[in-house]
């Protein structure tokens, strides 16, 4: 009898043991918990939102942006205009890698500062090839060299999208208008997009973006710009937050050489459709069969 | 191990059935937590690894993946990796079930449990690690069918979720209702188990396979778009999973009262030196094709196997992997069973690490090395994904080890329904 006893008192000891210690491991999380939402656990998937529960979502969004960086900003729900179709290119005889596209993104979309992120990436390109393996996005001499050319690689807002077709949650679809967009609230943070994806257009937050309340640009749309959470995907939407109020992308306003053309597609008079009829046009892996809606040309 | 599946299972008379699952599981609890010296330092030394892991989750967890080793240039690592190897171990212990049950191999049948738990062990593992490496676990009910938004069927992620998830029931269902029958004192009824045995042997290839198109689904990849890949994961999952089993056998003879034949070790060690070559030829047809044909599509092969523009983190791995499976396969054949078993025990545990590898670190990050824009940005995973790995690890060898221990207790008679309520 007392052998059974002590056995028991032994056990009991144990799971006690095991408790705490498992307390003890777990106690990290209370901040992760804390921070927790109920509503923002809820939420339901973007398409599914009624008026009025989006009006609520942004309202909720744009008071955490103001707790968490002290500054108020304005955030809308844009949706795509009909009988427009996006599309974008690119003049790589008269492009000469200055980055300031890849600048301006960053401070219009509300980019982590401390990675130095941009949904642009550069790349310096031997003169000759168009082989990507020749090419770098690392140069830090002037620009533009004599041996070299530049080609800006972005979201090509893909018709046939890999990263749309994988996603295991519909976390990320294509809307009318062609612009390939991410719900953040409902992206469950996989990666399998960024796998997916053969242009290196995807970002993930792997840290709390870090960012200045006075750097934060105020307009912002829920669908693009807006601060993004830790543990999602995010992405080029070429400013749809602008171009659906009848502005231009950030990378092309700011862009020195006037190498970027962009409009609607289905405007026969817009110059985005002078230079496919015109120019000498290719897309990125082509191959690859994602009929991109990024184009890139050259003059001559 | 919860399951209820089999409470509503043959009934003779079913009241009686239903009656003692209460019991079944207290003393099931009881089996789970009495033991040796052995078994007490054996499980507390999990129990210690396990919460380093969820320490080191909970770490990762506040502060973001930002805190592993990867990075927007390679956006899986280790953890995709050990999930996919994991995924194999459990497809793999399918290689006793055929023997057992389509060629009644009458002494591995004794044994076929061992198996079955293995594959449970190996899905928890494998739902682990998918678990975190989410970014937002919170969000995880998204996937739930009906309830979220499952994008089925384009997603392939999402029919591995429900291969998985199904796999897992279906080995839950044989053991529990195996055991428990025993248990109760019951031959089982056939009709309650066997169909579900027969479909685990067609999901074991299905979950493994669906697996592999993750990856060879996606054009970006070269390294990964191959049709090859497939069959080499089922290959390398027919060695992972029966070398696991010889050593897990082994251990339970030594340990236990329960009787492990040589016929079933004996059968095991024929399949892997089949399954052994097998994986071999498919490695070398791909390095053939890969090396021979050149081009960019090589870079990701040149990059694993001898570093490319001067970076090579992955070499020494890689060719430890190659190594360690090209000494295990000749381990294998020369070596018999009977007077040299020790040396099929070190082929084994060189075959499961070597494939660990090859199929882990070795098959995800070359994928994204270069990335799809040519850069080159090494990986290796660092201290934090080391421990949420071996703690995800300590979580499969507890489920494995609880499973084990309740098996044999049952199938030793040690554990079995009080007579006085059997008859009531
Ligand atoms: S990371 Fe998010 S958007 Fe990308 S596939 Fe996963 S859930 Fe979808």
């Amino acid at each position: 009898m007392p052998e059974i006893s002590r056995r028991t008192v032994l056990k009991g000891a144990g799971a006690m043991l095991g408790a705490a210690a498992f307390a003890r491991a777990v106690a990290p999380a209370s901040a992760w918990v804390a921070n927790l939402s109920v509503d923002e656990f809820l939420q339901r998937h973007y398409k599914e939102l009624s008026r009025d529960e989006m009006a609520a979502v942004l309202a909720r969004l744009e008071a955490e942006t103001e707790e968490k960086y002290g500054v108020r900003v304005q955030i809308q729900d844009v949706r795509p205009q009909p009988g427009v179709q996006f599309g974008y290119a690119l003049n790589l005889s008269i492009c000469i890698g200055c980055r300031k596209c890849a600048e301006a993104c960053q401070i219009e979309n509300n980019h982590d500062r401390r990675t130095n992120n941009s949904y642009i990436r550069v790349l310096e390109m031997q003169k000759g090839s168009l082989d990507l393996e020749r090419g770098t996005a690392i140069y830090e001499h002037a620009v533009p060299q004599p041996d070299k050319f530049y080609m800006p690689v972005q979201c090509h807002q893909c018709d046939n999208a890999p990263c749309v077709k994988v996603c295991p949650v519909d976390a990320t679809w294509k809307e009318s208008d062609g612009i390939v967009v991410v719900d953040y609230n409902w992206c469950i943070g996989c990666r399998y997009c960024e796998a997916a994806c053969p242009y290196h257009a995807r970002r993930f937050n792997w840290t709390a973006p870090e960012i200045r309340g006075e750097e934060i640009n105020p307009d912002q749309s829920y669908l693009s710009n807006r601060v993004r959470p830790q543990g999602v995907m995010e992405k080029c939407t070429f400013c749809l937050h602008r171009i659906r109020k009848g502005r231009l992308p950030a990378c092309l306003e700011v862009c020195p050489t006037g190498a970027r053309v962009f409009g609607n597609l289905l405007d026969p008079d817009s110059e985005i459709r002078w230079v496919l009829a015109n120019k000498r046009v290719f897309v990125l892996k082509e191959e690859l069969g994602t009929r991109p809606r990024f184009f890139y040309f050259f003059d001559k | 191990m919860p399951h209820t599946h089999e409470t509503g299972a043959p009934a003779r008379p079913p009241v009686d059935a239903l009656l003692s699952y209460p019991q079944f599981l207290w003393k099931a609890l009881g089996v789970a937590t009495d033991g040796g010296l052995m078994f007490y330092a054996w499980m507390t030394a999990l129990t210690a690894v396990f919460l380093v892991g969820v320490n080191a989750y909970t770490w990762q967890l506040v502060h973001g993946q930002g805190v592993t080793a990867m990075t927007d240039h390679v956006s899986w690592g280790m953890y995709i990796g050990n999930f996919t190897y994991a995924v194999g171990l459990a497809a793999g212990a399918v290689m006793m079930v055929i023997p057992a049950y389509l060629y009644k191999d009458r002494e591995t049948h004794d044994v076929v449990i061992v198996g079955e738990i293995l594959a449970i062990a190996a899905i928890v593992v494998a739902i682990g690690f998918v678990s975190v490496d989410l970014g937002r676990p919170d969000k995880l009910w998204h996937m739930t069918p009906w309830i979220g938004r499952m994008n089925w069927p384009s997603s392939m992620l999402t029919w591995d979720v429900v291969v998985l998830t199904v796999y897992l029931l279906i080995n839950l269902h044989v053991v529990g209702y195996l055991l428990y029958m025993r248990f109760l004192g019951r031959s089982p009824n056939p009709k309650w188990y066997l169909p579900f045995v027969f479909v685990s042997i067609f999901w074991a290839v299905s979950i493994h396979s669906v697996t592999a198109f993750l990856y060879s689904g996606l054009g970006g990849r070269p390294f990964w778009n191959t049709a090859i890949l497939a069959p080499r994961f089922i290959a390398t999952a027919f060695v992972a999973g029966p070398a696991f089993i010889v050593i897990a056998l082994q251990v339970v003879r030594r340990l236990t009262s329960f009787h492990v034949g040589d016929g079933a070790i004996r059968t095991l060690i024929s399949i892997l030196r089949v399954t052994m070559v097998l994986n071999l030829f498919l490695v070398g047809s791909e390095l053939f094709t890969e090396f021979y044909t050149g081009g960019n599509h090589t870079a990701s092969a040149q990059y694993l196997y001898f570093g490319l523009h001067g970076k090579n983190a992955l070499v020494p791995w890689i060719w430890s992997a190659l190594t360690m499976n090209v000494l295990a396969t000749i381990l294998l054949h020369v070596s018999s069973a009977h007077t040299h078993l020790w040396r099929i025990d070190i082929a084994c545990a060189l075959a499961l690490l070597g494939i660990w590898i090859e199929k882990g670190i070795g098959l995800i990050v070359p994928g994204f090395v270069p990335s799809t824009l040519h850069e080159i940005v090494e990986y290796l995973p660092n201290q934090i994904e080391w421990k949420i790995s071996l703690g995800v690890w300590a979580l499969g060898l507890i489920v494995f080890t609880l499973g084990l221990k309740l098996a044999v207790a049952v199938f030793t008679n040690e554990m079995r329904v009080e007579p006085s309520k059997r008859n009531s």
